[in-house]
């Protein structure tokens, strides 16, 4: 872990203005991350996760507080910050090497080692022989993982998911966030990632930032150590850890979710 | 996989087949049957064929006008016009519609004068139009264009706003300009639509077409039916009709194979 973090959120508000007033979405918001770590971000259902997203990826601007990322003011939409949407929001009309190669595009970046490597990540996550399918013959993970590496392609410097993998079944949502943990370490992605499945920050997360209800502050900001089987590190084989039911019981209590 | 396709499967593909032929026997059945006793009953002197006409009648309409007149004279002047015109419609309708687009406050200064002139009948502008551009293939066409271009906008403009904010969203965090989401996104979205609206000028631009020859022309389909119920010609009538039903499952059919070129991905 190196000493720069990679990304400094400094004391971020933001406040919505509306015909009937004003919302207090986000308060004194402030944390570190550092290079190579996961961060799960949980909290209760409209607290402001994916405004707190927005917010670090440049789209809109907090009302006070600011975000740097390396080092640099982040004012607009910058290029080192990746962003996943629940949807996988592959286009329909581009076949999957079209789609993968989406972000060189806009940046006038493809050239034949682009292709390259974009046909050697597809290969190495299982999707080669799909890369000249139409996103729709693919099955809801195959889409997600293209829409990963679409991501990885512009190699940013850090990764922000929201809530990624939502929009799948059960089954196919604990493969796939699997396979994306493991993506995620072995390319050494800084991470930051709003989920509302507790199980999953906990198994994919170095740290987990629980956020209270609106307006969202930090409750609390926990560090995730399992004893996982050595040697076979996965989100899902972590979920075996003996810590893992502690940890899950104190985020519960600590979000204080009342129906 | 081929030789492990059970006999269960082939008669399960066996009876669409069946079912999609007799539903194509019937259409044809329908369109055969209806012609014969439209004969019949005019040999018969059943009908008057003063008011009615018969097949054999406009066939024989069809010959001597193809063979010795100038068929193929009104029917190409009534194509162009319209060609030009639903062309010319939907260009210039997703043009505004890219503009509307763009500038956020354009479409809402415009949309009550859109919702106006989408409700009013278009034709009642076409002597306004005639006057106006003069009585020639021009005022005709841009009756034709008047037909089209409203709903075009507003069907364009509908399609280019329903794009996933996310979709727009992605592209802004690749660092994307305007025309790039305009480029990469939001026009690909809306090529289906496009199309379709296509499909449907083609119609309207036909009603264009037709009143315009109506009002003023002096060739061209409109002005055969025109001429036809001057003189008390039925077969002349009945006969531009089934031209006009005929170029127009054409032209229909010519964009479907445009469609299915732009369309792949959907298959």
């Amino acid at each position: 872990m190196s000493k720069d973090p990679v990304l400094e959120v400094k004391n971020i508000s933001m406040i919505y203005h509306t015909l009937n007033g004003e919302v207090k979405a986000i308060e004194n918001i402030d944390f570190k991350v550092y290079e190579g770590e996961i961060i799960g971000i949980v909290g209760p259902s409209g607290c402001g996760k994916s405004t707190l997203l927005s917010i670090i990826s440049g789209l809109i601007k907090p009302s006070t507080g600011e975000v740097i990322v390396k080092g640099k003011k982040i004012t607009k939409p910058s290029k080192n910050i990746g962003y996943m949407f629940q949807k996988e929001q592959l286009f329909e009309w581009r076949n999957i090497l079209q789609n993968v190669l989406l972000g060189l595009e806009i940046q006038n970046k493809v050239d034949k080692m682009a292709i390259e490597k974009a046909e050697r990540l597809l290969n190495t996550y299982g999707l080669g022989e799909f890369k000249e399918s139409y996103p729709r013959q693919l099955s809801g993970g195959m889409r997600q993982r293209a829409a990963l590496i679409r991501t990885l392609m512009v190699e940013p410097e850090l990764l922000l998911l929201d809530e990624p993998f939502s929009a799948l079944d059960y089954q196919t949502r604990l493969a796939i966030s699997d396979e994306i943990g493991l993506i995620l370490k072995k390319e050494n992605i800084t991470t930051l990632m709003v989920t509302h499945d507790i199980a999953e920050a906990i198994s994919i997360s170095d740290r987990v930032i629980i956020l209270s209800n609106r307006p969202a502050t930090i409750k609390e900001i926990i560090d995730i150590e399992l004893t996982c089987p050595e040697g076979r590190w996965s989100p899902i084989n972590c979920r075996e850890a003996p810590e893992f039911r502690h940890y899950f019981n104190r985020i519960w209590k600590e979000l204080d979710i009342h129906v | 996989m081929y030789n492990r396709v059970s006999k269960e499967h082939i008669s399960y593909l066996n009876k669409l087949k069946r079912r999609k032929k007799i539903i194509l026997t019937t259409q044809v059945a329908i369109f055969v049957v209806g012609l014969i006793l439209w004969e019949v009953a005019a040999q018969l002197s059943l009908i008057d064929t003063f008011l009615t006409s018969s097949p054999s009648q406009i066939w024989n309409t069809f010959w001597k006008l193809a063979r010795e007149g100038n068929l193929f004279y009104h029917v190409g002047i009534s194509v162009f016009e319209n060609v030009v015109g639903f062309t010319a419609g939907t260009l210039l309708g997703v043009l505004i519609a890219i503009g509307l687009w763009w500038s956020d406050f354009a479409a809402k200064v415009a949309e009550p004068y859109l919702v106006v002139l989408n409700s009013l009948p278009k034709t009642a502008l076409a002597p306004i139009v005639i006057i106006w551009i003069g009585t020639g293939y021009d005022g005709i066409i841009v009756t034709a264009i008047t037909v089209s271009i409203v709903i075009t906008i507003m069907n364009m403009y509908n399609s280019f706003i329903s794009v996933d904010e996310d979709k727009i969203k992605l592209l802004k965090t690749f660092g994307a300009s305007k025309f790039q989401i305009f480029k990469k996104v939001v026009f690909p979205h809306s090529i289906p639509d496009m199309i379709s609206t296509l499909k449907v000028n083609i119609g309207l631009s036909w009603v264009g077409v037709i009143v315009g020859e109506f009002l003023v022309s002096r060739a061209g389909i409109g002005w055969l039916l025109v001429y036809g119920s001057q003189v008390f010609q039925f077969d002349l009538i009945m006969m531009g009709i089934f031209i006009l039903a005929i170029i127009s499952v054409a032209m229909y059919k010519i964009v479907s194979v445009i469609e299915n070129k732009f369309t792949k991905w959907n298959q």
